[in-house]
């Protein structure tokens, strides 16, 4: 009785928010494309050639978090969204509700992908590829380096010592600080288990006292480019390679313990119902063109995934181009927790931001 | 006799079955229509995903617990309650004196005006708002620069990102709302009150106390439960000003939301809230009468 009047109350809610989506999507047609994405493909430089090249209109509609991304699919109709920017470890959540098409390996460049970022453990499912890297970076230690030592910043412990104290935000994000955490400890990102959790909200809970703030992309990005404080938990290129031009001693560092890698891919949706400009759009993206327009978006800047983005020379500086390689090698996976895990990791997240 | 008597048309009275009438039920079906789509249907989905399970679905409880046993969860309520008590009463002893201004001293040709200037912040979005307030009490901000220059401080204080902030930032905002409710409640005030007042030989501070006073509560109290009820359900202000050094209650449901898309628990916090805020208004219903004597 209850799960019949859920049901019947789930249709009509999810019927009526289809309507207001559609009527508040500024006039879709059939030919547009429908694309859920991340603020870094809000950026008109990014989306302007794809759309006079193919005469297409691309509506976009900006989320934060994969459930949230989810949410939206699961209240809107079959077929309304073409295609889905998601965090690289959320692919499977999006397969296993029967959400992405496999797209075609043999026409995206995969080839030319930074081999570490491929990803193939979360973007392959059965066999078959769901998801392709587009941008990734590190949550790391991002900081001032005309305010601090940069040789501290080698090592995480200066991240729980006493000299920056009251220096330091941290990035309001708990899977990639918490991987952070994990990596001060000497645990392996990839391995975490419940067992982990004390003694990394015993290292969060060291980061919390010496911080001045927890805040999510802009409180963190602001706290940092005006000076509030010095070094940024969890920050990286994604933080400090925007602001370069304005602030060039903005800057981010792999300590000894690695750092955590990122990752953001492409999805194509099942139900699209313009699945040949929805592949035309993950191709533009994924080309050199597309590619240096989403890394150096105005939104933020991160790392493109394919190697042969055609960026310039000082894009390529600032970002650090050169320098991936040893990166990589020193990068750790992005906690990819089971939902059991993941709750309680949420939970070790609110407890930190509780303490006092 | 009564007009009505005269003219021969007969009265209705009490006891006496009346013909329907359709045109109040016709008038008053969009409201009725508009609660039940947006407040009654919504709060029926929201109860029942409350008593889902996120993984597996099917009813459970575990929503609910997990806010009563888990001492960060109910923290983050204590937290809201302590914040907005503080906004309100701040809120309600700045406006007070500031509509008392307003509508007793302020020329009765250049009350618009000063309304208007009253209400100018709300022009402006509540984000943008939000933001200048963290550039204002910031490190490197109006107030800390004002403070080192004269002296007054060695080291810039921690303004911004601070429960401090974040008071500040609602009290702005909720100042002007108050001192709208309660300028429209002085201003329906007949003179004649404090003319008998002071016939009957009371000075302005006992008119104040014992007429005045007494007669704005209910706009004072609508005020300030408009204050409670806005603010206790706000998200924006203590996220941008707070910093995330503690945690209010729509900031611990919009986290459950963000990642996991842990509905049925976002949903459990949210009743709770809102059965807070009922209790509050059980609480002082007895002044929010909209009806004058």
């Amino acid at each position: 009785m209850s799960s019949n009047l859920t049901s019947i109350l789930k249709a009509h809610l999810r019927a009526a928010t289809a309507a207001v989506a559609l009527l508040l999507s500024s006039g879709a047609q059939a030919a547009d494309l429908n694309a859920l994405i991340w603020c870094d493909h809000a950026d008109p430089a990014l989306l302007q050639p794809f759309e006079e090249a193919n005469g297409v209109k691309v509506n976009v509609k900006e989320f934060e978090g994969t459930g949230a991304g989810l949410a939206i699919v699961d209240q809107s109709q079959p077929g309304d969204w073409d295609v889905m920017v998601i965090d690289s470890i959320d692919i499977p959540r999006g397969v296993e509700k029967g959400l992405f098409e496999p797209l075609p390996e043999d026409k995206l460049p995969l080839a030319d992908l930074f081999a570490q970022v491929k990803m193939d453990g979360s973007t392959v499912v059965d066999g078959k590829r769901y998801g392709i890297t587009e941008k990734f970076g590190y949550n790391t230690i991002g900081y001032n380096k005309t305010k601090v030592d940069p040789a501290d910043m080698q090592s995480m412990a200066a991240l729980t010592g006493d000299k920056y104290k009251g220096k330091i935000a941290i990035y309001d994000y708990y899977l990639p600080v918490i991987g952070m955490a994990a990596l001060a400890i000497g645990k392996k990102t990839a391995e975490l288990t419940e067992a982990d959790l004390p003694a990394i909200k015993a290292e969060l809970l060291k980061m919390k006292a010496n911080a001045k703030l927890v805040g999510e992309v802009t409180a963190s990005q602001t706290a940092l480019a005006t000076g509030e404080v010095d070094i940024l938990v969890g920050g990286g290129e994604w933080v400090t390679a925007g602001l370069a031009k304005e602030n060039p001693a903005l800057d981010f560092s792999i300590p000894k313990e690695g750092a955590v890698l990122w990752s953001q891919s492409l999805a194509m949706f099942k139900d699209s119902k313009n699945k040949d400009m929805a592949l035309k759009f993950i191709q533009y993206i994924m080309s050199p063109e597309g590619q240096a327009r989403l890394a150096t978006s105005s939104c933020y800047w991160g790392m493109p995934a394919n190697s042969k983005a055609a960026l310039t020379d000082e894009q390529k500086k600032i970002l650090r181009f050169d320098e991936q390689p040893s990166f990589l090698a020193r990068a750790q996976s992005y906690p990819a927790p089971n939902a059991d895990l993941d709750k309680k990791m949420q939970d070790v997240w609110t407890e930190m931001l509780q303490a006092q | 006799m009564s007009n009505a008597a005269n003219s021969g048309r007969a009265l209705p009275r009490a006891g006496c079955a009346l013909p329907r009438a359709p045109l109040p039920w016709a008038l008053v079906t969009p409201a009725l229509g508009w609660t039940l789509l947006f407040f009654v249907l919504p709060f029926l989905a929201m109860g029942l995903s409350s008593l889902t399970a996120h993984e597996g679905g099917g009813f459970t409880l575990a929503n609910y617990s997990q806010f009563f046993t888990d001492p960060s969860y109910w923290r983050a309520m204590v937290n809201s309650l302590e914040v907005t008590a503080i906004v309100t009463v701040i809120s309600v002893l700045l406006a007070y004196p500031f509509a008392w201004i307003l509508a007793e001293q302020v020329p009765e040709r250049w009350q618009r005006l000063a309304l208007m200037l009253a209400v100018l912040p709300f022009w402006t979005s509540y984000v943008v708002r939000s933001y200048s307030w963290l550039l204002v009490l910031a490190q490197n901000g109006v107030i800390n620069r004002a403070l080192t220059s004269l002296g007054l401080v060695a080291e810039p204080l921690q303004l911004a990102n601070t429960r401090f902030a974040t008071v500040t930032g609602f009290v702005h905002f909720f100042v002007m709302l108050l001192t709208l409710t309660i300028f429209a409640n002085l201003k329906q005030l007949s003179p004649s009150y404090r003319k008998a007042a002071a016939d009957l030989g009371a000075g302005p501070v006992r008119t104040f106390l014992h007429v005045v006073l007494p007669l704005t509560l209910p706009g004072i109290m609508v005020g300030a439960f408009l204050t409670f009820v806005l603010c206790i359900g706000d998200y924006i202000t203590p996220q941008i000003l707070g910093g995330n050094n503690e945690l209010l209650m729509p900031q611990l449901v919009m986290m459950q939301i963000g990642r996991r898309g842990d509905f049925p628990l976002a949903s459990a916090l949210s009743i709770i809230l809102m059965a807070v805020v009922t209790v509050a208004y059980l609480a002082c219903a007895r002044w929010l009468k909209i009806e004058r004597a």
